[in-house]
C-alpha cells in the first residue's frame, strides 16, 4: 500500500463509533515482544538490528489481517512522514526517531500497528474509537497468537515475557485511552484526579505520552505495571477506573452548567470567535479552543453532525498533517500558524453559532445519563 | 536526610507512592525533585524515578556477574540506559532484578498470557500438584484405594508428557 493513501485518510478509529465516545477519543492496546536471545535494539548492532527486521517484518506480514498492509523501513520516510504518523499515535515519537534497522508495518483501516526495532523488536497496537479496551486487546492477542509459531518470542517462566525495560517485563501490555476532561479541568478538579488515579498504580499523561504537556484537555490514562497480574484484569481494572472518571467528568459538566451557566458560555463564544476570524494560531492554543468547541458540541450548543468535522481539526491542525499536503520546503512556525487558521476558519465557516438558548433551559439537578 | 539521588544535599521533598499495597519511597532534595519534574504531576511516576537510580544500585549487588556471556552487556551499561540487553540479562543479572520488580509491579511472577507450548506444561504442573494434594490427603484419610487412583491418574499425565 502507498503512503499517499494512509496520508489521505485519518483512519477508521476516528469516525467509527464507540461507547462513550464524546469523552473517551480512542483506546489503544500494544504488546512488546523480543526474540529469545537477540539483543535488544538499544544495545543491538546496526547488523544485528537489520537481521532481526527482515525475521519480524516478513513473519508480521504474512498474518492475514494485514493483507495489503502499509509496510516501510524508517530511512525510507521522510521526517515529515514520520511525524504524521506519531500524530495519529501509530509510531511512537521514540521510533520516529529511529532510522536504518527500523520499520513500521500498519493494515489498512490503521486499527493496527507495528513497529520493528522502537525499544524492543516487536511493539504492536491496536486502536479503536470509544471506549472498548476488551476489544482492542483482543485484535492485538490475536495478532500475537498468530505470530507465536512464526517468531521465537522471549519468554520466562516466571517472569513472563522479557522487554528491554524491566519496567515492561510480564505481560508486556500498556493499555491506555485517551479522554476529553474539559469540565475536570476548567472546575480544577484535574490534579485530584490525577493523585488519585497514580495512587491505585495507574498513570495520568499528556497527549503524546510520557512527559508530554496536557493540550486540548486531552488525557491518557494507563496500565504501570506489567508483572503479577493477567491482561485481562490489568483491563478490567483500568476500564473501571475510566468509567469512574467518565461520571466525574459528566458530573462536573452538570456543576458547571448549573452553577457557571455565564462562565461555560462565555469559554465557548470566545473559542468560537477566535477560531472562526483568527488569522495566525499556534497549535497549542488550537487545541485548546477546540476542545471548548468539542465541549459545547456534547452539550448540545453545536448540531450533532459538526462532531466529525471538529474532531478531524483536532488532528489536522498538528504540525505535520498541516503540511502534507503542501508540496513545498518544511514550512516555518508563522506560515503553519497562518495556514492552520485559515484550515480552521473554512472547516467553521459550516458551523453555526452557538445556541445560546440551550443553556439557560437545561433543567436543573439532572445528572447526564450516559449509559 | 540525604537526597537519594545526589547523594549530597539535604532532602526535603518526601514521596510516597502505593503500587499494589507495597509502599515505594524516594527522599529528593529540592534541585533534584525539580530536575526529575517531581512538580509536574502529569509527567511524574515514582516508578520511572525508582527505575533510574535503585536498579542500577541493586544490580551492582551482585559482582560475581559482571558480564551478560550472551550479548556483552554490563551493569554499567545497565545504569546509563536503564534498559538491559538481551533476554538473557535477566538470568545473569536476576539477583538485582529481583528486588526493583518487586517495588516496580504488582507481584514478582507472570501470571498472564504465556506462548501455547508453556502454557500447556503449565497447566499439567498445577494438574499434577493438584492431584498430588488430593493423593496426601487420601493417604492421610487412610483411604487407599481413592489414593491408588489418583497415584495413576499422576502417572499417566507425568507419562503423557513425556513422549
Amino acid at each position: 500500500m502507498k503512503f499517499s493513501r494512509i496520508i489521505a485518510n485519518t483512519g477508521e478509529w476516528l469516525c467509527s463509533d464507540g461507547p462513550h465516545r464524546n469523552i473517551v477519543v480512542s483506546s489503544r492496546v500494544r504488546l512488546a515482544r523480543n526474540i529469545a536471545s537477540k539483543p535488544f535494539p538499544g544495545w543491538a548492532k546496526k547488523a544485528e538490528r537489520i537481521e532481526v527486521l527482515k525475521t519480524v517484518k516478513s513473519a508480521v506480514e504474512q498474518l492475514p489481517e494485514m493483507e495489503d498492509a502499509y509496510s516501510e523501513n524508517l530511512e525510507a520516510l521522510s521526517p515529515l512522514e514520520k511525524q504524521v504518523l506519531v500524530e495519529r499515535h501509530l509510531i511512537s515519537r521514540e521510533h520516529a526517531a529511529k532510522g536504518v534497522g527500523s520499520a513500521v508495518i500498519m493494515n489498512v483501516p490503521q486499527s493496527l500497528s507495528f513497529m520493528v526495532n522502537e525499544e524492543d523488536h516487536l511493539r504492536m497496537q491496536a486502536i479503536c474509537g470509544g471506549l472498548q479496551l476488551e476489544k482492542v486487546f483482543g485484535m492485538i492477542n490475536q495478532a500475537d497468537s498468530e505470530l507465536e509459531p512464526l517468531l521465537d518470542f522471549a519468554f520466562h517462566p516466571r517472569l513472563g515475557y522479557l522487554t528491554a525495560c524491566p519496567s515492561n517485563v510480564g505481560t508486556g501490555m500498556r493499555a491506555s485511552a485517551m479522554l476529553h476532561l474539559p469540565a475536570l479541568v476548567m472546575s480544577d478538579q484535574m490534579n485530584k484526579v490525577i493523585n488519585s488515579v497514580n495512587k491505585i498504580g495507574l498513570a495520568v499523561r499528556g497527549l503524546h505520552g510520557e512527559g508530554t504537556e496536557a493540550m486540548g484537555n486531552l488525557f491518557q490514562v494507563s496500565n504501570q505495571t506489567t508483572l503479577g497480574e493477567a491482561e485481562t484484569e490489568i483491563i478490567t481494572r483500568l476500564n473501571d477506573v475510566i468509567e469512574k472518571i467518565i461520571e466525574h467528568e459528566n458530573n462536573a459538566r452538570q456543576l458547571l452548567l448549573q452553577r457557571k451557566p455565564v462562565t461555560l458560555l462565555d469559554q465557548i463564544g470566545r473559542a468560537y470567535g477566535i477560531l472562526s476570524h483568527a488569522h495566525s494560531i499556534s497549535s497549542k492554543e488550537a487545541l485548546n479552543l477546540l476542545s471548548v468547541i468539542k465541549l459545547g458540541v456534547d452539550l448540545d450548543l453545536f448540531p450533532d453532525p459538526h462532531r466529525l468535522p471538529i474532531d478531524e481539526l483536532f488532528i489536522e491542525t498538528q504540525p505535520a498533517h498541516l503540511q502534507k499536503g503542501v508540496q513545498a520546503q518544511k514550512m516555518s512556525a508563522e506560515e503553519r500558524d497562518t495556514l492552520r487558521a485559515t484550515l480552521i476558519r473554512a472547516k467553521l465557516n459550516s458551523v453555526p453559532e452557538p445556541e445560546v438558548g440551550k443553556i439557560s433551559i437545561q433543567p436543573l439537578g439532572t445528572p447526564e445519563n450516559d449509559e | 536526610m540525604q537526597c537519594d539521588v545526589c547523594q549530597q544535599k539535604e532532602a526535603t521533598v518526601f514521596l510516597t507512592q502505593i503500587v499494589g499495597g507495597k509502599m515505594q519511597k524516594v527522599n529528593l532534595c529540592e534541585a533534584c525533585s525539580k530536575e526529575k519534574g517531581v512538580n509536574d504531576p502529569t509527567g511524574f511516576a515514582l516508578a520511572d524515578l525508582l527505575l533510574g537510580m535503585g536498579a542500577a544500585q541493586e544490580i551492582e549487588k551482585n559482582p560475581a556477574a559482571q558480564r551478560c556471556p550472551v550479548c556483552g552487556f554490563t551493569q554499567a551499561d545497565f545504569k546509563k540506559t536503564g534498559r538491559l540487553g538481551c533476554s538473557a540479562c535477566y538470568e545473569i543479572f536476576s539477583e538485582g532484578l529481583e528486588g526493583m520488580l518487586k517495588n516496580m509491579h504488582k507481584g514478582p511472577e507472570h501470571i498472564g498470557k504465556a506462548p501455547e507450548a508453556f502454557a500447556k506444561t503449565r497447566k499439567l504442573d498445577q494438574e499434577i500438584r493438584s492431584l498430588q494434594s488430593s493423593l496426601d490427603e487420601a493417604v492421610a484419610a487412610e483411604q487407599y484405594e481413592k489414593a491408588a487412583d489418583l497415584r495413576d491418574q499422576i502417572r499417566r499425565i507425568t507419562a503423557g508428557s513425556e513422549v
